[in-house]
């Protein structure tokens, strides 16, 4: 293992969670299918959030557990958090990754097409709050994993069989 | 009505596992006949756990897995699949195309329709022997592929199917075809709706009281 200029910690964040960290860290989400990762960062303050959205819209839901699962609900809370923690929601970047359709054949049921719709929900709910979308990496039928890094605000995509991407 | 947090008795339990023996044992021996080699099936497990466990029942998250599904609707409103890890997935080409074992070592199209087909056969068996077992109306839907990382894979098909609250029902098999120089294993899970639980309790003759 190298250790020498590599041992920024690295902390792994759910499906249907979130994690905010201060610099210098990495957050890590692994293997984005439909489901959307959503990072936001100062870049003043270099503190960083990473969520892992799996469901656009938590109304159609009579009892909602994990609020970071939907993106309607998840977003607002992560950036609430972020508040806490001294940000300033004014200078908050986002970016985007996920969403893509993994499965293919042709059962309808399966193919509604959620990524697309977290996506979607994603970028109103971020508009809403007057959040700028920096980059996004969405669609498609690949599985994603995304981490965020609070040193830069760089976002890495690691796709199987790919060369790692920074958006 | 049943609670929403189902906690089976170990009798049911056992009952739903005696399920999933039967339906596996039904599979692999079609996939037996497709493949004509022997292949070994695991104890099944039948247990309550969060949907994201299942994940690790298999493998990491970034893992390069193969997956066959079929939803089920009518009586029993549910999911089945299996997952081959990429190796099994180049030996089951192998195998079914009659190459020399490591001859494949990607998969291209010829390859992902055998895949398929063997994950066809699987789930169709499965399928009907619980039909025969419980006459229970189960109507299966085409089967959907991917081939990518677990984690993606598993997550997706768990949202798309609705199965997200906080346990699932998972009955998990693990099959293999020991050889030398081409080992085979893989993964199948049901995930199966509270209430679905309940009919084929029901059907085998246990009560849910």
């Amino acid at each position: 293992m190298e250790l020498a200029a590599k041992s920024v910690a690295e902390i792994q964040v759910g499906i249907a969670d979130y994690k905010i960290a201060r610099n210098p860290c990495r957050l890590i989400t692994l293997g984005l299918g439909s489901c959307v990762g959503v990072s936001l960062y100062d870049p003043v303050t270099k503190v960083g959030g990473l969520l892992h959205v799996m469901l656009p819209d938590s109304t159609q839901f009579n009892n909602v557990s994990k609020p970071a699962k939907f993106a309607d609900l998840g977003i607002p809370l992560l950036i609430k958090e972020m508040r806490a923690m001294g940000v300033n929601t004014g200078r908050l970047q986002a970016k985007l990754v996920g969403g893509a359709q993994m499965f293919s054949g042709l059962d309808d049921k399966l193919t509604l097409n959620i990524g697309q719709r977290n996506t979607e929900k994603s970028r109103e709910i971020l508009k809403r709050l007057g959040i700028p979308i920096l980059a996004e990496e969405v669609g498609g039928n690949r599985g994603r994993t995304m981490i965020l890094d609070t040193q830069t605000g760089d976002v890495l995509i690691r796709t199987l069989g790919n060369k790692m991407k920074v958006v | 009505m049943m609670n929403n947090n189902p906690e089976l008795s170990a009798v049911h339990l056992d009952a739903l596992r005696e399920i999933s023996n039967i339906g596996m044992g039904n599979a692999i021996t079609s996939l037996a006949q497709l493949l004509d080699r022997r292949i070994n099936m695991s104890v099944p497990l039948a247990t309550f756990m969060p949907f994201e466990e299942t994940i690790q029942l298999v493998g990491g998250p970034e893992e390069l897995v193969s997956c066959v599904s079929v939803r089920l609707s009518g009586d029993v409103p549910g999911m089945v699949l299996f997952v081959f890890n990429s190796k099994s997935t180049y030996r089951l080409v192998d195998l079914l195309m009659g190459l020399d074992p490591g001859t494949t070592g990607e998969l291209d199209e010829m390859g992902e329709s055998a895949v398929k087909e063997v994950g066809n056969v699987l789930t169709g068996s499965f399928i009907s022997a619980i039909y025969s077992l419980t006459a229970l109306d189960i109507k299966s839907a085409v089967p959907m592929f991917a081939y990518d990382m677990l984690g993606a894979v598993l997550t997706s098909l768990m949202v798309a199917s609705g199965r997200t609250e906080d346990r699932v029902l998972v009955l998990e098999t693990r099959l293999f075809q020991e050889q030398a120089e081409a080992s085979i294993s893989g993964h199948f899970f049901m995930l199966a709706e509270p209430g679905s639980i309940n009919k084929l309790i029901d059907a085998l003759g246990f009560s849910m009281t």
